[in-house]
């Protein structure tokens, strides 16, 4: 929970050094606790961790491969919920209810890595062209200005198309699209944070660059994205999810919440007596990542609301 | 003003250049053989690949390779597309038809309903409509456009049957196929009106709700959320203040003070909308079956269609290039002091 609790830190307009950590930590938690909607989105995420985190207890494995969804025989239409499986099945008999479980596991782990990756890229570049500025600087913002002339989600698709498509491929395809906005983001924290006087002090003692960048100008500069990366988070796993529904990400069978929203392509329609025959093939995949990104957005709108120092004021 | 847009439009040819060396590098990654594949128009080439490879340079360095196909790019030969059975450049113009009249009213109606949503909100601050906006708009984010895309046809196609998927008919498909319909836009909706075939337009558009209530629904959020905080900020500015002070009613206010100056930070934000837009265009066509260029290029990248995926890349990136470029121009007719910049 670093990320709840350091930001107040640097935080502008947090309470004063003098007045001690503690304090600063118990406004945020305050204001924090005022808005319903930011505990209900941290109840969420909080959730799906535990979910995540205990996903071989709820759902237990019978692959090789946890992450591939068991499924009895190959029959195509699917079966509504029953005792022996709680969410029904979708086409081909995968159970819904071990896709879901584990298929949050697969959404933290999309979402981990391509924040991770964005970061680490992000904390390199981004230190280089803000710290230094001159044509290092230009070289890495022309190069981010042309991965932004393309929508995310069509740059995506480009790559998948070409590296061809799996999970491991789709996720660098999400972090490809993904690392130019962040490193943009840090160039322009870095900007501002480069000239501020302590910066100026330890250049004065005779600091070297690398150690000025990371002990003084980095850890001034992560918080905000930090805050970025947890309201990309659901982002993310939209388009994850969205490469995967059309047939560019996990293979069907994978444990994830977009494969199996395309699986329930084909039964939307059900039969003349029952137009909502195979409702679950859609809701219960559908619901899980409604859910997950729900919550990560109303945790990142709590975030944004703290730490925004322009909303301060109004609050 | 001119020297601003100027510099903009000097900025496209570099923009124009960077995005072909992206496109490229990414096809680099494929082997010489694969991306031979350009070229290929019929099984029966195979035999000589080889040739093929030598005839268009496939075998020489990446630089000599990247000018041989800008050359040809910039000649509007982009490959044969397996996936469309004809020349990329050809597809690209059939399905853009499809693909604009789709965008351009998602636009309308997202641009609609956003601006009022979001002054309705911020002008009735922490009242019902707010709350019902404010839910709206986050769960409109939070839900994949292809979850809501597949929500809305089980319901208004599985269960009532009034909005079915694709773009056309069977009547009506074929009616536009037969000599008796002419083709003035390619937009069927303008089309329709122009041919005086009222049926045809009642079958366009009924094709057209569904897509365009998906993007909206999506979209929206996003322009009701700065809306209103922009529009937040206006109503608590001194001269909205003066207005009120002078007695004028709080209609002329909102309107004719407070929301076009709210809307100048909206522009800016332009982008992130047409980047919106586009992503879901490619969802929504794969969704409902629309014949343009997303459901175009998602094929082909299934199909490993190299030459149509390039296309699909190129001309995408183009419209958000474009798009933007209007977003600026528009910026600084409307707000002064960016022109003096």
């Amino acid at each position: 929970m670093s990320a709840v609790r350091t930001p107040t830190l640097t935080a502008p307009g947090a309470a004063p050094a003098r007045r001690g950590q503690q304090t600063a930590w118990q406004r945020t938690l305050r204001r924090f606790r005022r808005n319903p909607l930011s505990v209900l989105g941290l109840c969420i995420v909080v959730f799906f961790t535990a979910v995540a985190l205990i996903a071989p207890l709820l759902a237990h494995p019978t692959e090789r491969n946890a992450y591939m969804i068991p499924h009895q025989g190959y029959s195509s239409d699917p079966h509504p919920p029953g005792p022996e499986h709680p969410f029904g099945t979708t086409e081909e008999q995968f159970d819904l209810y071990y896709g879901v479980i584990w298929g949050t596991r697969s959404a933290f782990l999309v979402a981990l890595t391509v924040v991770a990756f964005g970061l680490v890229v992000a904390l390199t570049l981004g230190s280089l062209s803000g710290y230094y500025g001159g044509w290092v600087d230009e070289v890495v913002m022309r190069v981010t200005d042309i991965f932004l002339a393309f929508p995310p989600l069509i740059l995506a698709v480009v790559i998948v198309a070409v590296l061809g498509q799996s999970v491991r491929n789709a996720m660098i395809a999400i972090a490809a699209v993904q690392w130019p906005t962040y490193t943009r983001l840090l160039r322009a924290e870095f900007l501002r944070v480069r000239d501020m006087d302590f910066v100026e002090a330890a250049r004065a003692l005779g600091v070297s660059d690398f150690l000025i960048i990371m002990r003084h100008v980095v850890p001034n500069t992560i918080y905000p994205m930090l805050i970025l990366a947890s309201l990309d988070m659901g982002g993310i796993v939209i388009n994850f999810a969205a490469l995967s529904f059309l047939g560019l990400g996990a293979p069907p069978g994978y444990a994830d919440w977009g494969q199996l929203i395309s699986l329930s392509k084909n039964w939307i329609l059900g039969t003349a007596g029952d137009p909502f025959q195979f409702w679950y093939t859609l809701v219960v995949p559908g619901t899980a990542i409604f859910l997950f990104v729900l919550g990560w957005n109303l945790l990142g709108d709590a975030f944004r609301d703290i730490f925004d120092p322009r909303q301060q004021g109004s609050m | 003003m001119s020297r601003f847009i100027a510099r903009r439009l000097l900025l496209l040819p570099f923009v124009a250049l960077g995005v072909t060396a992206l496109i490229f590098s990414l096809t680099q990654l494929l082997t010489p053989a694969m991306r031979a594949s350009l070229y290929i128009t019929d099984p029966r080439q195979l035999n000589g690949l080889p040739d093929i490879i030598r005839k268009y340079h496939l075998d020489q360095p990446v630089y000599v390779q990247y000018w041989e196909w800008l050359r040809q790019v910039a000649h509007g030969d982009l490959g044969w597309s397996e996936t469309a059975r004809e020349p990329v450049l050809a597809a690209v113009q059939g399905f853009f038809p499809a693909t604009f009249e789709l965008a351009a009213y998602s636009f309308a109606c997202i641009l609609a309903l956003g601006i009022w949503l979001g002054t309705a909100s911020a002008v009735r601050k922490d009242q019902i409509i707010d709350h019902i906006s404010r839910f709206t708009s986050i769960s409109g984010a939070s839900l994949p456009t292809f979850v809501w895309g597949l929500v809305l046809l089980m319901i208004f196609y599985g269960h009532f049957g009034w909005f079915p998927p694709g773009r056309l008919g069977l009547d009506a498909d074929l009616f536009v196929r037969s000599g008796r319909f002419h083709p003035y836009t390619g937009l069927l909706t303008v089309d329709a009106l122009l041919n005086r075939q009222w049926w045809l337009l009642w079958d366009a558009a009924r094709h057209l709700v569904l897509p365009v209530a998906t993007l909206t629904y999506f979209l929206t959020a996003t322009l009701v959320r700065i809306t209103r905080s922009s529009m937040l900020e206006t109503l608590r500015a001194d001269y909205v203040r003066t207005a009120e002070a002078k007695g004028l009613p709080r209609a002329v206010v909102v309107d004719r003070h407070a929301r076009r100056n709210a809307l100048i930070p909206v522009i800016t934000l332009a982008s992130l909308l047409f980047v919106g837009l586009l992503s879901g265009v490619v969802i929504t066509e794969t969704v409902f079956n629309w014949p343009g260029i997303g459901r175009w290029g998602v094929a082909a990248s299934q199909q490993l269609d190299i030459p149509a995926v390039t296309g699909f890349a190129l001309i995408f990136a183009a419209m958000l290039v474009l798009g933007n470029l209007c977003a600026d121009v528009l910026y600084a007719v409307v707000d002064p002091r960016i022109r003096l910049r």
